[in-house]
């Protein structure tokens, strides 16, 4: 009844393998009209075979065929996956081969749609694959993978029973209300529950957020007066992890110079342009334009001349960088010191370098890691929710947990507070798609990135 | 012969079904098995209870008997949960057993359009998918434009005690025994249910100094929104309370081979009802529990029957002996009546309409327990719904269909026709979703127009609900005009209460949001020239508005997937994807909206978005005119 699907599962361009995944009912069938080499319908699942993709006599690809019969399959459907191993030409070439045998070219996402819809994975896993896919970082690959082993989903399912199981003490009280036999849920039983659950959703959602920054990078700005060093650290931070520095898709509304990877760590540099083409930002944009540039980073490094005092710009700026992540880098320790910062030394993270000499660097990545408590996570389990959809509806448990804690102030009945309750298991339904929630599937899956 | 309406058997789901349909003006005739059984109660002696108690009112309010029938005969009265919610409120009465049947009896008689006829009906004519009338077991046909099934536990009934099991019907009625088959032929899919019922004790040989009493409420009640209290409070019966103990459980634990259920009878295919369990089946699973609570209850104030509730079994009889011997006050007790189990054919009700109109056959309607229910108030409030859309059909008119936040009868029917059962249904709190929105004390407001609209409500009962909703509206108003300002005197009498003192002045209205603050406190300050009935309906009002926005917004959420219409004429085959337990559920249930899909178990959010997906694809196909 489902048709069969094929897409390229591999990024386009790089590696030297690509890897064409088919899925559904004609999978095996169609790859093998085109394969030379064993039979692959008379071939046990979950096996490997070396062939050639040929089209007309004519040989188009030396191939590695993995054959995997449902139902335990990414898709629960039959799927074949080609590793074709000539080039992103070539590997079109075979997909080309394969529509032409009429087999449909899958949509965005049409794969994990599948595994999703056909019982496979949850809504969180599904959401997991998409970061899976997209991760940038070993970090952010990690959490991903934790929420696709179901962590995170197992995480809530707790929560739920635990909800669940207030939910039916209170009900039994309501419908058996002359059994004196039946424990009655009363508020103050109920309260050190509730902040028991209210402590765990704080808790996923503090180093969620942490999480989110790891997945999406962290906004970060260089600023400082001129000739203080901003593109030499610049320059020094790219040299010294040899970092992807690419284009960030019209995605986001940031400027954004390039990503650079700090051990897993992925900085999005806003907004620096002009640092390597003129050395004087604060002069040219003023006071005005870097309080703007300092709330829009969610990380500020300043960069002042151990060789110079501070001025009147560099204090109000410092002041202002109070509220938000940041570090003032003292550069150029190779000169005579002349600054003072000991009154600074308290409330600002500060870290001496020089990039003349490529010193202070590894520093510079501690305090980041620091600021942030990235080494705390990294030790622990990834049990982190990234994705925004599910930390949106996290912040609206805690507002209905609040709700709750209001009516226990106020002493309300307690099947009123079961309402609130009630919101609170639903909401947790929905992270990991046991609630249903209007289109938000089709919306989610759209998402997606084709050939997963 | 011929009707416009035949209701076939005489319990609480046919005594409203052809009142109500008699009542819209057809020619309607009951025909049952007994006429001396008519509004029989066989199990306990009590009419509402939790969420039951909400449903009478929801029965009065639309215009049936029920509740008016219950203020007549109670001999004791009492809200459940009174110190908690108003949610979750529900009124209880202890109906007399010999008064109860004789009133309805009364109000049957004096019912114009209403015959009554003793017989027993074996058979139902069809033609063309569309019933036609029915057979008596003698042969003779009576014809009518709508039959309404209501046979309770006497299809195939079976009494089981012990090793036993002979068929007949409680009171050792004579049993229906060739309809079910009838149905059966007719494609009706049956499944066989079992209930039981407790001892009956003699009075006299109960020791209830070992007792704890358990009275009715000090305050008047009146389950009727018509009727004005007709009783003495110190007049009422109280009930005892006593516990089952070691001895009790450890006779039962012997002798479980013997009990019906147990082992006794190995033939047993009927399930039993999860809420109500036999005395057998609470020891076995809370092992754990040192004691049961049982509460011993008058069923008459003409006979010394006392109903020990809470202890129903299948034990033969000489058991039966031991274990009520066992129990504290009751070592010497006499028992006037054993306890049995009944076993008894039902039909599958997803084979229903939402209108309790069968999906095989035009104009055949069931209501009660032969869709699977449990409970008077559950059969009764169907039987009313069953004769009012059965009437509405024949008369060519929409059907009325009650939502889940319209009342719990909407949410008891759609459960049935959506989610089928499993075991005898009894209604819970817990089934309604939107239960602040279906108290007792609103059942008025949120119903009493449908009942208008359908000719159940005079116009003179009709008069005094728009008065009543008026009166409310004012009385807002009034406590949204006055203000308290912060002077001495306020605040000392404030904080003698004790609540916050004032700062600044403010309404009564915000005053009475706070929660230790009763309407008797506002009356401190201005006199509230409203009866209590209405300012009840205000106090709820104002003390929970944030909670019942809530709701509110949740049943809108709710109905906008109600809205949202499956074409009757859909084909679940065509439809790719769908998991085939769902496939299989939907084709059954044939859900009218997305809304009643979502409720199906074992039909998934995933299979949800499919058939989402599915519905918008044909939808811009026609649009598109492919």
């Amino acid at each position: 009844m489902e048709d069969t699907i094929a897409a390229i599962a591999t990024a386009y361009g790089t590696g030297a393998i690509s890897i064409i995944r088919v899925s559904g009912e004609d999978a095996i069938l169609k790859v093998n009209a085109i394969f030379n080499g064993k039979d692959l319908e008379n071939v046990s699942t979950h096996t490997i075979h070396y062939g050639h993709i040929v089209e007309n006599n004519e040989l188009i690809d030396e191939v590695l065929v993995s054959v995997m019969k449902k139902p335990k399959t990414f898709t629960m459907e039959d799927v074949v996956e080609i590793n074709c191993h000539g080039g992103m030409a070539t590997t079109k070439k075979v997909l080309e081969l394969l529509l032409k045998n009429g087999i449909r070219l899958a949509e965005p996402g049409e794969f994990t749609k599948r595994a999703f819809l056909n019982g496979r994975i949850d809504l969180l896993e599904a959401e997991s694959v998409m970061d899976v896919i997209s991760a940038k970082t070993e970090s952010t690959r990690k959490i991903a993978l934790n929420q696709l082993t179901g962590k995170v989903s197992s995480l809530i399912h707790n929560l739920r029973k635990k909800i669940i199981e207030i939910l039916a003490n209170i009900e039994v009280n309501i419908d058996y209300p002359e059994y004196e036999d039946i424990e009655e849920m009363t508020i103050e039983m109920m309260k050190p529950r509730i902040d028991e659950i209210e402590k765990e959703i704080r808790n996923i959602l503090k180093e969620s957020e942490n999480g989110k920054l790891l997945k999406e990078g962290i906004k970060t700005s260089i600023i400082g007066r001129p000739n203080v060093g901003k593109s030499s650290l610049l320059n020094a931070l790219l040299e010294e992890e040899k970092a992807i520095v690419t284009e960030i898709e019209g995605t986001t509304r940031d400027t954004v110079e390039g990503s650079i990877v700090i051990d897993g760590i992925l900085l999005n540099i806003i907004d620096t342009a002009g640092i390597r083409a003129t050395e004087d930002l604060v002069e040219k944009i003023g006071v005005e334009k870097s309080r703007k540039l300092i709330e829009e980073s969610e990380l500020i490094l300043y960069v002042l001349n151990q060789n110079q005092s501070l001025n009147k710009e560099d204090i109000e700026i410092i002041n202002q960088l109070k509220h938000k992540n940041h570090i003032l880098i003292i550069n150029k320790t190779d000169l005579q010191s002349v600054i003072d910062v000991s009154s600074y030394e308290k409330e600002h993270p500060i870290v001496y370098m020089s990039t003349l000499k490529n010193e202070g660097i590894e520093e510079l990545k501690e305090k980041i890691k620091e600021i942030f408590h990235l080494n705390q996570i990294e030790n622990q389990d990834f049990t982190y929710l990234t994705n925004a959809r599910s930390i949106a509806i996290l912040k609206n448990v805690l507002e209905s947990i609040e709700e709750i804690k209001n009516g226990i102030e106020q002493n309300q009945p307690i099947d009123l507070l079961e309402i609130d309750l009630k919101e609170v298991w639903n909401l947790l339904g929905e992270i990991i798609g046991e609630t249903y929630q209007d289109e938000l599937i089709d919306q989610l899956f759209s998402q997606f990135c084709l050939g997963k | 012969m011929q009707y416009d309406i035949i209701v076939v058997g005489g319990g609480h789901a046919g005594c409203e079904a052809c009142l109500a349909s008699a009542r819209m003006g057809n020619n309607t005739l009951l025909i049952t098995g007994n006429i001396k059984n008519i509004a029989d109660m066989p199990c306990n002696p009590s009419i509402g209870g939790s969420a039951k108690g909400i449903v009478v009112r929801e029965i009065d309010a639309l215009g049936g008997e029920m509740g008016k029938n219950a203020d007549k005969s109670q001999i004791q009265i009492k809200m459940l949960n009174y110190k908690k919610g108003p949610a979750i409120q529900a009124l209880r009465a202890q109906a007399d057993k010999i008064t109860y049947p004789q009133e309805m009896w009364k109000t049957m008689c004096n019912t114009q359009n209403l015959t009554i006829q003793e017989g027993m009906v074996e058979g139902l004519i069809v033609e063309n998918g569309k019933i036609l009338g029915i057979t008596l077991e003698d042969g003779t046909e009576i014809n009518a434009k709508a039959v309404i099934l209501t046979t309770g536990t006497y299809m195939k009934a079976d009494i089981l005690v012990g090793d036993t099991r002979h068929r007949e019907g409680p009171h050792g009625e004579k049993p229906c025994n060739y309809l079910s088959e009838n149905l059966e032929q007719l494609g009706f899919q049956i499944k066989r249910l079992k209930t039981g019922t407790p001892q009956r004790i003699d009075k006299n040989s109960i020791d209830f100094s070992k007792t704890k009493i358990e009275y009715g409420d000090s305050v008047y009640r009146t389950f009727s929104f018509d009727n004005e209290p007709n009783y003495k409070i110190e007049n009422q019966v109280p009930c005892h309370l006593i516990y089952t103990n070691e001895k009790t459980h450890q006779i039962i634990k012997e002798n479980l081979n013997k009990s019906s259920m147990y082992g006794g009878l190995d033939d047993i295919k009927g399930i039993g009802p999860r809420y109500c369990p036999s005395i057998e089946d609470k020891v076995v699973r809370f092992h754990e529990k040192e004691r049961h609570q049982l509460f011993l209850e008058p069923e008459s104030l003409y006979y010394d029957d006392i109903y020990i509730q809470g202890f129903s079994t299948s034990m033969p009889h000489d058991i039966q002996e031991l274990m009520v011997h066992s129990l504290e006050g009751l070592e010497n007790a006499k028992i006037l009546k054993y306890a049995y189990a009944i076993e008894y054919d039902a039909i599958y009700p997803t084979q229903l309409k939402q209108t309790l109109e069968t999906k095989l056959v035009e104009n055949l309607y069931t209501a009660g327990q032969i869709n699977g229910t449990s409970g008077y108030e559950e059969a009764a409030c169907q039987g009313l719904l069953a004769g009012i859309n059965a009437s509405l059909k024949i008369n060519g008119k929409e059907p009325l269909i009650l939502k889940r936040d319209d009342a719990y009868i909407g949410v008891l029917i759609d459960d049935l026709v959506t989610k089928g059962i499993r075991d005898p249904y009894r209604l819970l709190t817990s089934r309604a979703e939107y239960r602040l929105l279906l108290r007792h004390d609103n059942a008025d407001l949120r119903l009493r127009e449908y009942g208008y609209q359908v000719g159940l409500i005079s116009e003179e009962q009709h008069n005094r609900l728009i008065d009543k909703k008026q009166k409310i509206e004012e009385l807002k108003q009034y406590l949204m005009e006055r203000k308290i300002t912060p002077t001495t005197e306020t605040n000392e009498y404030l904080s003698s209460i004790p609540t916050a003192m004032l700062q600044d002045g403010i309404t009564l209205y915000q005053l009475l949001k706070r929660p230790e603050i009763k309407m008797e406190h506002i009356e401190h300050f201005y006199e509230i020239p409203y009866s209590e009935e209405i300012k009840e309906q205000v106090v709820i009002f104002i003390k929970y508005e944030g909670y019942i926005v809530k709701a509110q917004k949740e049943a809108e959420k709710m109905k906008r997937l109600e809205d949202k219409k499956i074409p009757d004429n859909i084909d679940y085959d065509k439809i790719p994807n769908i998991a085939s337990e769902a496939r299989q559920k939907l084709k059954e249930v044939n859900p009218t909206s997305i809304g009643q899909a979502l409720r199906i178990s074992g039909v998934n959010p995933a299979d949800i978005s499919i058939l989402m997906v599915y519905l918008k694809k044909e939808n811009s196909h026609v649009n598109r005119g492919i």
